[in-house]
């Protein structure tokens, strides 16, 4: 059973082989488009590796549900609705959707998963202890 | 223009893994400009045939009904040059299979000498812009030139077969 402090290592190790970018450069609050450049083939890529390193299944649309930004039900005027963010809350229980909520812009979505998000979202995954 | 960056399958084994070679030639045009008086495959060339043998793999494990495109090179590292006279093998092996696309590890070998690795991702995409690029007699023709239904083993470990779904096209195309 992984530490939270080895889950953090693996995920580091996953977006360092994936995104080619050094150690220091993934810390908890980075965000995977903004700071470390990942873009949309990315999370393709870190998908898979964080489905070997930590022998799980990751559907897609999971981590990142772009069904629902691609929904017209759910976006108006390019913004997502508060149906659409109540879905995405749903979906998305490991980030934190306050910041986005306040101006939720479709073109803005992709900037807010951060390392802690997809540690959070692994913890959700596996059985992780303190 | 033809685009072939490997000769020849020697191994094709479905779903898993596949061996390629590629002869390099001083019949090559492109070889006498990189560079003059010392030509040398480039990389970006040998990394086009890689993604050929893990490519191919890759559509053959979704008997051709998947757009696959070369959408990422996490890794490449090249260890030496490969030069006129030298036999190249690559070897593709896949990673993983998924809705969304496909990732392979890949090596080059010259003799028993390590010549290149990469991983490569595959996406599977999903435009009716890019129809004509995958053309069922393209595949089956590219298939065929390769060898890789003389050697390719299907995933029951009979005999690889090119499938029904390509020859229907081609058939079908012809009446």
């Amino acid at each position: 059973m992984p530490t939270k402090e080895e889950v953090f290592e693996k995920i580091q190790a996953a977006l360092v082989d994936a995104l080619g970018v050094d150690d220091e450069d993934v810390t908890p609050e980075a965000t995977l488009v903004g700071d470390l450049g990942a873009e949309s083939i990315d999370f393709l890529d870190i998908v898979f590796r964080l489905e070997k390193a930590f022998d799980i299944k990751i559907p897609r649309g999971e981590l990142f549900p772009e069904d629902i930004l691609t929904d017209s039900k759910y976006i108006q005027e390019g913004k997502v609705t508060e149906t659409g963010l109540a879905e995405l809350r749903k979906r998305m229980p490991f980030a934190n959707l306050d910041q986005f909520a306040k101006n939720p812009a479709v073109q803005d979505f992709g900037n807010l998963l951060t390392v802690a998000d997809m540690c959070r979202f692994v913890e959700g995954k596996v059985e992780v202890t303190d | 223009m033809r685009w072939y960056w490997i000769d020849r399958f020697i191994e094709f084994h479905s779903g898993k893994y596949a061996k390629a070679i590629k002869n390099v030639s001083l019949a090559e045009d492109h070889l006498h400009d990189h560079f003059p008086y010392y030509p040398m495959i480039p990389n970006s060339l040998v990394i086009e045939g890689m993604a050929q043998t893990g490519g191919l793999l890759v559509c053959e494990h979704g008997h051709f009904q998947e757009k696959v495109v070369l959408a990422k090179i996490p890794k490449a590292v090249f260890h030496c040059e490969a030069t006129p006279g030298d036999t190249l093998v690559y070897s593709a092996k896949i990673e993983y299979i998924r809705e969304e696309g496909a990732m392979i590890s890949t090596t080059s070998h010259k003799g028993d000498v390590l010549h290149a690795e990469a991983e490569i991702v595959f996406a599977h995409l999903n435009d009716s812009r890019l129809g004509n690029l995958f053309d069922p007699a393209t595949f089956l023709r590219m298939m065929r030139l390769l060898g890789a239904f003389d050697v390719g083993v299907a995933a029951d470990g009979s005999r690889l077969q090119p499938p029904a779904r390509l020859v229907e096209a081609v058939e079908g195309s012809k009446a």
